[in-house]
């Protein structure tokens, strides 16, 4: 392949950003520095089309202590630690290969913590695929599922939750995003800002090789098509065992305070991590390319600066500090090569040898990029065809609950789960499935405190109603957090959406960070960090908008947790919190065929009033059950609560369709003692845990083996055929 | 008493090892590349992707400088205790019987499950009586235990996944097994994973606990 002839457009540019590269530069690029630009100024590097916008999200409080624009967010979480947190996205690789794509997903959010000094101590992710009815489906979501295993279970980092959601908009373009959260001791922690003139850049890790070659423009940056078997070269290759070398090798290098800064090779390679080393340090660079250590000998320079080969970290060290370096790197088995120096110059010089073979101004990289105001319009008629009926709207209350329970958007995700090592680190005191949120101790050989992660976002309820259904997301991730008594810290987020060039598609994305942003400030929650991944859409169209949002809280107390299960025999079921049920843009009418134009209107301050209510009468350690009620309503909520404790139950509540399976953010179901529910308030009891059966008065009564054989047999199923 | 938990590029669970360790004796990681075993009573070879098990797994680590030490340490009678990843290494290094093949279901499986104890005879489960039960999880894609035919007399079974909770196609629902003189155990299930009812379960403990009882 030949660049010098390759025209800007083929790379991405348009020829006003061509017009614009040469303006800055006062002169034409050369092929290697149009390479570079083309990916700097890419959708997923530049955020052309998001960053005004999300200038929306609030990015302040008290526990913050690195906020966007880092490698990941950190929060203080005392006793002088801090968590890092970041989700990410690697759609478009793991629609074109999902094994790899998925896997080094994993290992790029990996790389993004530790590039801030925290240890990684979980990986949780969220998934999206077209129906499991469709081969193609079965194929990408078996093989992401195996990918993200392969990577978290070889790293040793836990795979502690996440959620996955099958829907029709998403058969063309799935959604693997994966969230991480570390832990660091607060000194240890590093920026990425390049600093030291004279000091030396190293470059620690795997060799450079052909793989991920314009994976930010051509892959991640544009919509999907036909001919994307073409683009697998594009997509990265993992090797886990190399970055676990690379994590111990980084954090030990952080430990004996031998680095200036560090930085991850993400997305445009050494490109974009040296670049934003120099800009937010407000230095150059010079990098040598001959001295990169190479996997094949012939690589062209423009090549070697936009290589996305994965297990590659950046590091700006003193030069007393080198042989002390490079001696540790030799003892983790870490390649570790000086590549270049810290200038003053501003500018990003790339150099074969003694020839200089690229000269770019940093700001013209990084912070003079071309920003683009989005021009949103609601649309006028639906977007979305409704989804296929597989519902009679006439079938019994307890054939719509089994319905619901095998649909396997609610049912259970052990096939999932069960692929992924959740116990490693010694630190998971709830796993999958067995809480609402992960939990996980914040030091696992003793002390108290304890973390609690949950990633969330449901795309069909924001397809209905992008604002309401993006500011249900930070709702439903805190009510998960509020199920185990935890208090959000911090929130990151991915915006998974189409082409933003697109009017109504600029409208969804504008109404969503709109609701983001409004549930953000409710609750008191900061935006620390996150990603937007844009075009996501096959011929067939749009995915639905999916915001996911993830967050990190703190629990006091981890000895006495609620699970989902009920737990004992004449415990009392209550219903605490703010629940407004409604059947728009539920489960129940999905599985009916339709898809709804809007969903009821959110009293968000009310809503953040009763999570606090809800923490608080989990942290008074009374109660062994507590389970939000979201997909499928209330009538699913109890079914899980009854299958994961083996117990049934008697409940009396309201037995319209909307009460049995309407959705709406807001209730919990708590169980325990009758004493200490009568002590909640604003409980309202709804029955008595016991038997073998689920019995709601006027409406069903199923045996729990019944509503289990639904729930766990599901999935397993759909791989059965 | 002192533990002594193996470290090799890519073990995953050395550290979970550790602390299990240092809740019933001292204990300290052995570097990969050391000869030196440092003096320990017991070596802990633990799970995870040892070199990143490219190869067949276990099949590197085997070579490692201080693999010929442990081998040595325990043809001495030393006890060494290998579990997942560190099973498969003492299989690849001939000092356990048979051998650890892909899972029937192909996939990784992380479980919780129950395991009896068959021989509590040995120095790894001398606090536990036959037929006790164990919570222990498990975690891997490697984990099916295979031997021919006359190759494992069944006082070397140490333990058995129970009825109906054997994870991988295991042969006979074999776990755990010893060498011949009882001193080098090999099992799947991760008792370092199940030292705190916080976590999940104490029973692995009840290993450590007996290898404690060895006298220094």
């Amino acid at each position: 392949m030949s660049l010098a002839s390759a025209p800007h457009r083929e790379l991405g540019l348009t020829d006003a950003e061509y017009d614009g590269i040469c303006e800055r530069l006062g002169r034409d690029p050369n092929a290697l520095e149009l390479a570079v630009f083309s990916l700097m100024w890419s959708e997923h590097c530049a955020y052309k089309h998001s960053k005004k916008l999300l200038r929306l999200l609030p990015t302040e409080g008290p526990h913050i202590l690195m906020g966007p624009g880092e490698n990941a967010g950190v929060v203080d979480v005392g006793d002088g630690l801090a968590a890092a947190f970041k989700v990410e996205s690697h759609n478009h690789p793991s629609a074109v290969e999902p094994f790899q794509g998925a896997a080094t997903g994993v290992g790029g959010i990996l790389r993004d913590i530790f590039a801030v000094g925290a240890r990684p101590i979980a990986v949780l992710d969220s998934l999206r695929f077209g129906e499991l009815t469709s081969a193609r489906t079965r194929y990408l979501f078996d093989w992401a599922v195996k990918g993200i295993g392969h990577y978290g279970n070889s790293i040793g980092v836990p795979t502690v939750g996440g959620e996955v959601y099958f829907e029709p908009a998403y058969e063309q373009n799935c959604l693997v995003n994966a969230m991480c959260v570390g832990l660091a001791p607060r000194e240890r922690l590093i920026r990425s800002a390049a600093a030291g003139v004279g000091n030396q850049l190293v470059l620690l890790g795997a060799r450079t090789g052909r793989d991920g070659i314009g994976g930010a423009s051509v892959l991640a940056s544009a919509e999907l098509s036909e001919e994307d078997e073409s683009k697998r070269p594009t997509v990265q290759i993992g090797d886990p065992f190399e970055e676990s070398k690379l994590v111990e090798c980084c954090l030990e290098l952080l430990d004996r305070d031998l680095l200036a800064s560090l930085q991850d090779l993400g997305a445009a390679g050494l490109s974009s991590s040296s670049s934003e080393m120099a800009s937010k340090g407000e230095v150059g660079l010079d990098i040598d390319v001959s001295r990169v250590p190479l996997r094949e000998a012939d690589m062209e320079p423009f090549e070697i600066m936009i290589s996305e080969s994965q297990e590659r970290m950046l590091c700006v060290v003193e030069p007393a500090r080198l042989d002390e370096v490079l001696g540790l790197c030799e003892h983790w088995d870490v390649r570790a090569t000086v590549i270049g120096e810290v200038t003053d110059t501003r500018h990003l010089r790339v150099l074969d040898g003694d020839e200089p073979v690229g000269d770019i101004p940093v700001e013209a990289l990084v912070d003079d990029v071309p920003l683009y105001d989005l021009e949103p319009e609601e649309p006028s008629g639906p977007l979305y065809p409704d989804p296929p009926a597989r519902l009679d709207p006439g079938a019994s209350a307890a054939d719509s609950l089994l319905a619901l329970l095998a649909s396997p958007n609610i049912a259970s995700k052990r096939f999932v789960f069960e692929q992924y090592d959740s116990i490693v680190g010694s630190r998971t005191v709830r796993r999958p499935e067995s809480a609402d949120a992960a939990v996980l101790l914040l030091a696992p050989d003793g002390g108290t405190g304890a973390l609690a992660v949950s990633i969330d976002g449901n795309g069909r309820r924001v397809a209905c109603d992008p604002y309401t259904g993006a500011a249900e997301a930070v709702l439903e991730c805190a009510r998960n957090l509020a199920c185990v008594g935890a208090e959000p810290l911090g929130l990151t987020n991915c915006l998974n959406f189409g082409n933003p060039e697109k009017p109504h598609i600029a409208w969804q994305l504008t109404r969503a960070v709109e609701g983001l942003r409004d549930a953000c400030l409710a609750l008191g929650v900061p935006v620390v960090g996150g990603n937007v991944s844009l075009y996501n859409e096959g011929a067939e169209g749009p995915i639905y908008p999916t915001p996911v949002v993830g967050m990190v809280g703190k629990l006091p107390e981890p000895s006495a947790l609620p699970r989902t299960g009920f737990a004992e025999d004449g415990h009392a079921i209550a219903l605490v919190g703010m629940f407004e049920p409604a059947l728009d843009g539920s489960e129940l009418e999905k599985l009916r065929g339709r898809l709804a134009g809007s969903l009821p209107p959110l009293d968000l301050a009310a809503h953040a009033d009763a999570l606090v209510r809800v923490r608080a009468a989990v942290r008074g350690g009374e109660l062994p059950t507590a389970h939000d009620v979201s997909d499928g309503g209330l009538a699913c909520a109890l079914a899980e609560c009854c299958i994961a404790g083996g117990l049934g139950a008697k409940v009396s509540i309201d037995a319209a369709d909307a009460g049995l399976f309407g959705e709406g953010p807001g209730g919990v179901i708590v169980a325990g003692p009758r004493g200490a529910i009568d002590a909640l308030e604003g409980a309202l009891v709804i029955g008595e845990v016991g038997g073998e059966t689920l019995e709601i008065e006027g409406a069903l009564s199923v045996p729990v083996s019944e509503l289990r054989m639904a729930y766990e047999g599901a999935i397993p199923a759909a791989f059965a055929r | 008493m002192k533990f002594g938990v193996v470290r090799f590029p890519g073990s995953c669970d050395e550290v979970d090892a550790l602390m299990a360790c240092r809740r019933f004796a001292d204990a300290d990681l052995l570097w990969h590349g050391d000869r030196d075993l440092s003096g320990v009573d017991a070596v802990v070879v633990p799970g995870g992707f040892s070199y990143g098990d490219y190869l067949r797994v276990g099949a590197i680590a085997r070579f490692s400088p201080l693999m010929e030490s442990v081998i040595e340490f325990a043809r001495d009678g030393g006890p060494v205790l290998g579990i997942c990843n560190g099973f498969q290494v003492l299989c690849e290094a001939g000092l356990l019987p048979g051998a650890l093949l892909p899972n029937d279901s192909l996939r990784f499986v992380c479980r919780q499950v129950d395991v009896i104890v068959e021989n509590p005879g040995t120095p790894f489960t001398r606090t536990c009586e036959e037929g006790d039960s164990l919570s222990i999880p498990v975690k891997h894609t490697t984990g099916r235990y295979y031997a021919p035919p006359g190759i494992l007399p069944e006082d070397q079974v140490v333990l058995r996944y129970a009825r109906g909770h054997n994870p991988n196609g295991s042969m006979d629902d074999v776990a755990g097994v010893c060498n011949e003189h009882g001193n080098v155990m090999g099992l799947m299930p991760h008792p370092e994973h199940a030292v705190d009812p916080l976590t999940g379960s104490a029973d692995g403990g009840r290993l450590f606990e007996s290898l404690a009882m060895v006298p220094a």
